[in-house]
């Protein structure tokens, strides 16, 4: 047996996006010898994609913004199927993160008067997304990153070691979390480079793996995106809340062929971008919800109005949450009102009055990217574009505070954890999400561990053995299938029959695929050494995005109801009693061989004070007669409503 | 629109390796990473590359293309003939850890010598700074870390004697950076010269050349920086100010 290194810590935080780092910062800041688990090169994380910025209610734009506004775009956005006290959080800790980071160096735009800028975005009342050009992401991970370093930095001077109570483990895989007498004890993975086997022990594991889109054909997802931590957190006992909620972001590039999926940013329609189908209409204003349809626009005269005078005009329809509009381009592109190459048209063109010049300036990435991977001028030209799997609300369920999951020890936060979104989730308010739940992820472990005194489970050695024969199983199969082909096809299994339309049949015929998927995922042969062999990861991911699938599929078909990234052909009504239902998943059956499993959970009533932000005329939209509050319930509709939102008088002049 | 192309890919680890020829299909609108993704799933399954977004912006994909250090995400096959042989070789300034994975830590350890962003005592949410002031620091953080410039720096690109004491385009513009940053209170100007090699650049602007976002190091971030070294040690209206101690020098900030 090869040898095995072994290396304690606090608390051991897997992915090293904006959540993970945030986490590893807080967890380190507590004095807690914290160790980053990051599967790519320190810095290269999937939030270096996010483009269009952080949704915090600073009210540097549009004073009239604040939390309750944003919690209610939130709640909307999520078709009130969000947990609350999660919306509630991050509605009121975002400004607080997005002031933090730039106290650590970033550099946003700024206001006129020298703030935050903020830019308007799908779903969002106010200008609310802290930004830098279409980079933001990238701005937040260097930032954490270089926070890091800038605890390391204070470490070395201390300690004469810069990784004394922060390290990065570059380029390295967990495949596994050891789980002692149903508490955390560790994680279990190999490094990249070497192949060696890892055993990192400790009491408190964090999650910030982010999301499952390599499971799907078409995404704007990267390769590390196979479903970590969602497969760890099943594997570990851990159950996983409303996997059926993907969203496809309505704006991916859709030719060439190579790039298809790649995220255009919902920027373009935030500045004055339109969307058009083959004979040029802008369609978006015949696809307005009937939830939506006193905060919309409905010609695009007053939609155009809008972008310079927001109080007194309705939004443009492109800017509806991303749900609607995926959904909308589907249609478009069915009825045979597409683009050449199977999307709709996204235009700038003559559409912003500095002209090619602020094109080129507000979309700096865009104009960049389709000029060099599509040959296309923005500035002169439309795009072609089309829904891509980006982005999945559902995850690990854990507790709104704490972020811990089920299983004693474990943590969740950012993409990864579930319930924050609902159903959808608004552009903008995931990077605020990794920033508010990663802080509070790695302060939950943090205290965690100072429960456990001296208590720590330590890792069972028969556990450690189990990780690595599974790890090791592809070599020693011969002659098996190649872990390429086998995931090429459950990425087409997932595309065709658990896309963006869904029905019975079709996830019926989904669920069987992937049973005989199994089977062949378990059987994929490698070949090569253990050093750096791109072959061997994909079989070990293979496990893991196969069992996500299995969750969006099960839960896909067992909620019989269309709600934000869930729609149902055969179900396309929402439905008020399906509203108060959670889907959780977790694994059931012989240990060697787990099944998921499914139950409903019947969600917690939102507290009273947080469901007086609301009109109880919207409210009736979406909650059961008894679930309204009890004010209504008694017969008197008036004043239950809107005692402390600014935000209301601007909406109600706008219609 | 399909065709066969030929393709020379560095195959090896950090003991030895040679250059292998593959026949492949290309089709259209594909980038040269494709074309690697296809060799990967058809003829070479371990064969090493790294990669994470393919929309360049992670800078994870560098390589040297025809001897000319790119993003393999961003070349476009169509950038190249159909009988031309293109020839994929691991970038040549770090030290070769499998086929086309190189080990950049080189990179992190500079990195880590930078002192941090210092907001001095300003706290969180009271910073006021204004757009023209910060666009500047804001054209280097465009920086996606892909290290070409480093790769291709005549200091350290065939001198690994040069290496301690260089810290290479990408962190003297780090040091630029935070320089400009209207916020930040450290002077990093001598530790420039001194500890991180900013006199070794001799401005042939081969850095400027390779960025795939196009920043402008050489003229935006690495003379304006000489520059302010030059002021900082030399300025004879400065010397002469705080021998009279009229002018009071910045204290400088030592590496991290």
């Amino acid at each position: 047996m090869t040898e095995i290194e072994r290396h304690s810590y606090d608390v051991v935080v897997i992915g090293a996006g904006g959540s993970g780092l945030r986490a590893a910062i807080e967890a380190r800041l507590q004095g807690k010898k914290t160790a980053v688990i990051s599967k790519s090169l320190f810095g290269k994380a999937h939030t270096v994609m996010a483009e269009g910025g952080a949704a915090a209610a600073m009210g540097n734009v549009n004073p009239n913004d604040n939390w309750q506004v944003h919690f209610r775009d939130t709640m909307r956005g999520g078709k009130f199927l969000n947990n609350w006290r999660m919306a509630e959080l991050h509605a009121k800790e975002a400004p607080d993160r997005i002031w933090e980071l730039e106290h650590w160096g970033a550099l946003f735009d700024r206001t006129k008067d020298g703030k935050i800028s903020q830019r308007n975005f799908g779903g969002h009342e106010y200008p609310r997304l802290a930004h830098v050009g279409d980079r933001t992401g990238l701005e937040l991970i260097r930032t954490v990153q270089q926070k890091v370093v800038a605890l390391q930095q204070e470490d070395h001077r201390e300690f004469g070691d810069y990784e004394a109570r922060l390290k990065v483990w570059a380029e390295t895989t967990v495949t596994r979390l050891l789980v002692k007498d149903g508490r955390i004890a560790g994680a279990f993975g190999y490094v990249r480079e070497t192949g060696k086997f890892v055993v990192f022990e400790a009491p408190a594991v964090v999650l910030a793996t982010g999301g499952i889109g390599k499971a799907y054909k078409v995404t704007s997802n990267s390769w590390e995106y196979t479903g970590d931590g969602h497969a760890l957190a099943l594997l570990a006992g851990a159950t996983l809340l409303n996997m059926e909620f993907v969203q496809f972001h309505p704006t991916g590039m859709v030719w060439p062929p190579s790039v298809k999926g790649i995220l255009v940013t919902e920027s373009v329609r935030g500045d004055r971008g339109i969307l058009l189908n083959s004979e040029g209409k802008r369609f978006m204003f015949d696809y307005i919800p009937e939830v939506f349809k006193d905060k919309y626009a409905t010609t695009p005269e007053e939609a155009d109005r809008w972008y310079d005078d927001p109080d007194n005009n309705r939004r443009p329809p492109e800017l509806l949450p991303r749900d609607e509009v995926a959904r909308a381009i589907n249609a478009e592109v069915k009825a045979g009102r597409g683009s050449p190459h199977g999307g709709v048209y996204l235009t700038v063109v003559g559409r912003m009055p500095g002209g090619a010049e602020e094109i080129k300036r507000r979309l700096p990435s865009m104009y960049h990217q389709f000029k060099e991977l599509a040959d296309v001028d923005i500035t002169t030209e439309p795009m072609e574009v089309g829904p891509t799997c980006h982005y999945v609300m559902g995850g690990v369920e854990v507790d709104p505070d704490t972020a811990a999951a089920v299983v004693p020890g474990l943590f969740a936060a950012g993409e990864v954890a579930g319930g924050m979104h609902g159903s959808n989730r608004l552009g903008g308010n995931s990077l605020s999400d990794l920033l508010v739940f990663g802080r509070r992820a790695g302060l939950g472990a943090a205290q965690y561990v100072d429960s456990l005194g001296e208590d720590r489970p330590a890792p069972d050695p028969e556990d450690i053995e189990r990780a690595r024969a599974e790890a090791m199983a592809p070599f020693e199969r011969m002659g098996g299938e190649s872990p390429y082909a086998v995931h090429a096809e459950l990425q087409q299994t997932m595309n065709d029959l658990v896309g963006i339309i869904r029905r019975e049949e079709e996830l019926v015929r989904a669920l069987e695929a992937l049973d005989k998927l199994r089977a062949r995922v378990a059987n994929v042969s490698v070949e090569g050494g253990q050093g750096y062999n791109p072959g061997w990861h994909l079989a070990l991911d293979l496990r893991n995005m196969l069992l996500v699938s299995e969750c969006i599929a099960k839960a896909a078909l067992e909620r019989t109801e269309s709600r934000g990234g869930h729609t149902r052909d055969d179900y396309p009504e929402m439905s008020p009693e399906w509203r108060k239902i959670n889907l959780v998943c977790r694994l059931a059956g012989d240990p060697d061989d787990p099944r998921v499993e499914i139950r409903r959970q019947e969600m917690e009533p939102m507290r009273e004070d947080l469901l007086a932000l609301f009109d109880v005329d919207e409210l009736k939209k979406y909650l059961t007669p008894e679930e309204l509050p009890a004010a209504v319930a008694a017969g008197d509709g008036e004043g239950a409503s809107q005692k402390e939102t600014a935000g209301t008088e601007t909406e109600e002049s706008g219609k | 629109m399909s065709y066969q192309a030929k393709f020379r890919v560095w195959r090896g680890d950090a003991g030895e390796g040679e250059l292998v020829d593959y026949t492949v299909e290309v089709n259209e609108g594909e980038v040269v990473l494709d074309v690697i993704h296809r060799l990967q799933a058809t003829q070479a399954p371990d064969l090493a590359v790294r990669w994470n977004c393919k929309a360049g912006k992670c800078g994870s994909c560098s390589a040297e293309i025809n001897g000319m250090p790119r993003l393999m995400c961003m070349t476009r096959m169509s950038t190249f003939a159909e009988d031309e042989v293109v020839t994929v070789t691991p970038i040549r300034t770090f030290p070769v850890i499998r086929d086309l994975v190189t080990d950049v830590s080189f990179n992190y350890e500079k990195a880590r010598q930078i002192p941090a962003f210092d907001p001095g005592d300003a706290k969180p949410g009271e910073l006021r700074m204004m757009q023209e002031d910060v666009q500047r620091s804001q054209e280097f953080r465009k920086c996606i870390e892909c290290f070409l410039c480093n790769n291709v720096c005549h200091v350290i690109r065939d001198h690994e004697e040069n290496k301690p004491a260089f810290a290479g385009p990408r962190f003297l513009m780090r040091i630029a950076e935070l320089e400009m940053h209207p916020a930040d209170r450290s002077d990093r100007r001598n530790i420039a010269q001194e500890d991180h090699g900013l006199g070794f650049c001799n401005i042939t602007k081969c850095c400027t050349e390779v960025c795939p976002e196009h920043i402008k190091i050489t003229d935006n971030a690495l003379i304006p920086l000489k520059e302010r070294v030059v002021g900082r040690r030399y300025d004879p209206l400065v010397w002469l100010g705080a021998k009279l101690g009229i002018v009071k020098k910045s204290e400088d900030t030592p590496s991290a």
